[in-house]
């Protein structure tokens, strides 16, 4: 049986998370698309620190006696999910970094005439 | 039902003429419409600049868009369409234009309809105006049954939070004022920008109506919201739309730019 204490502090947690993110979105440092995996997070870890008897249920099926145990293995999940997704993002950023580079330096080359601009950089 | 294409005048409106005006015309992989596009809307008005902004397209787009007589703004790489739409808001602005109509790349947008979207504007009574498919009961447009749910279900979300009948919040087909180019290109919504936007305008207390427009079925390229799209879309609306509620807005835009 999960303690009541750890279901209130895990509880609290998620709702913190919860409270976190919106106010991450509400203020702009985080867009909506970046947050929808976090609240996804926020929300499953709620249900099953507020759903005690769920929590037990799923830890009998998955032969796990400490049921809390559950929780800390929904939300490393999670957490690799969400990292995993920033490495496409981070991917696809360095990707744009770099046709964004070569577009201004070619940008820069045509601008200044008889491309100064090249060879003042490579002297 | 206003009059429609067929009817439109063929002297262009003096309130129009004493205006400078552009069209903002996004597109992506539109290398068989485009051109079309372009010409039609010179036809419409050839005092009306157009503009296509280029969103990291792979064919020639680009290339037939400026032989057709328009600005080409090209992306580097694709930024979605609320970054495409916003590009040209920013462009608008920066030129100094006082008046701009959007209409997508691919030719659903009947630049003949021009007049009807562009009367509440001219009249003063808007600063926003959004041809709506659905407005007019006309029987025309019969999108698919989920497509045509997710419309009425976000139309009406919409209605009751900007307090007005709103009937067609995907609609790009869309003129706007002074105030609505600074409003846009200061803030535009991202992904699936259209349902976001409307409620943005009414917050910053522009006037916005909506006006029945007939539209073209999509001859090329494809919609942008496909069957496994459609649940991202629809959470991240509704999240965009909830949070923006505890938004405060900035001061209000008359103060500013009046």
């Amino acid at each position: 049986m999960t303690p009541l204490r750890v279901s209130i502090a895990a509880s609290a947690a998620s709702l913190l998370l919860l409270l976190i993110v919106f106010e991450l979105i509400r203020s702009r440092r985080l867009r909506e698309r970046y947050a929808l995996l976090w609240l996804l997070t926020g929300f499953v870890l709620l249900a099953l620190s507020l759903w005690r008897d769920g929590l037990n249920t799923i830890a009998g099926w998955l032969g796990a006696g400490y049921p809390p145990a559950v929780l800390f293995a929904v939300g490393t999940l999670f957490i690799l999910a969400v990292l995993l997704h920033y490495s496409t993002v981070i991917s696809k950023l360095s990707d744009q970094n770099v046709i964004l580079a070569q577009r201004l330096a070619l940008l820069e080359a045509r601008l200044t005439q008889g491309g100064d601009a090249v060879r003042r950089q490579s002297g | 039902m206003p009059e429609l294409a067929e009817h439109a005048p063929r002297t262009i409106d003096r309130r129009l003429t004493a205006l400078r005006r552009v069209a903002i015309v996004p597109a992506r992989d539109e290398a068989e419409a485009i051109a079309g596009v372009v010409r039609e809307i010179r036809a419409f008005d050839p005092g009306l600049e157009i503009v296509v902004i280029d969103d990291g397209s792979v064919d020639r787009t680009a290339a037939l868009a400026a032989e057709a007589g328009a600005v080409v703004v090209r992306h580097p790489f694709n930024l979605g369409i609320g970054g495409a739409v916003q590009t040209g808001f920013r462009y608008a602005l920066e030129q100094g234009f006082d008046l701009a109509v959007r209409l997508d790349g691919d030719g659903q947008h009947d630049p003949r309809e021009l007049p009807v979207l562009l009367e509440p504007l001219l009249a003063g009574e808007a600063d926003i105006v959004v041809g709506s498919r659905f407005a007019g009961g006309d029987g025309d447009y019969r999108p698919r049954l989920a497509r045509r749910m997710g419309i009425r279900f976000f139309a009406r979300i919409v209605s009751l939070l900007v307090r007005q009948r709103v009937t067609d919040t995907t609609s790009g087909f869309q003129a706007v004022n002074r105030l609505g180019i600074s409003l846009f290109a200061d803030d535009y919504p991202h992904d699936y920008p259209e349902v976001e936007a409307t409620v943005m305008v009414v917050r910053h207390r522009l006037r916005l109506a909506e006006v029945p427009v007939r539209m073209r079925e999509r001859n090329t390229g494809r919609s942008s919201i496909t069957a496994l799209r459609s649940v991202y879309y629809i959470v991240k609306v509704l999240l965009a739309i909830f949070v923006g509620l505890f938004r405060r807005t900035v001061v209000p835009l008359e103060e500013r730019h009046r």
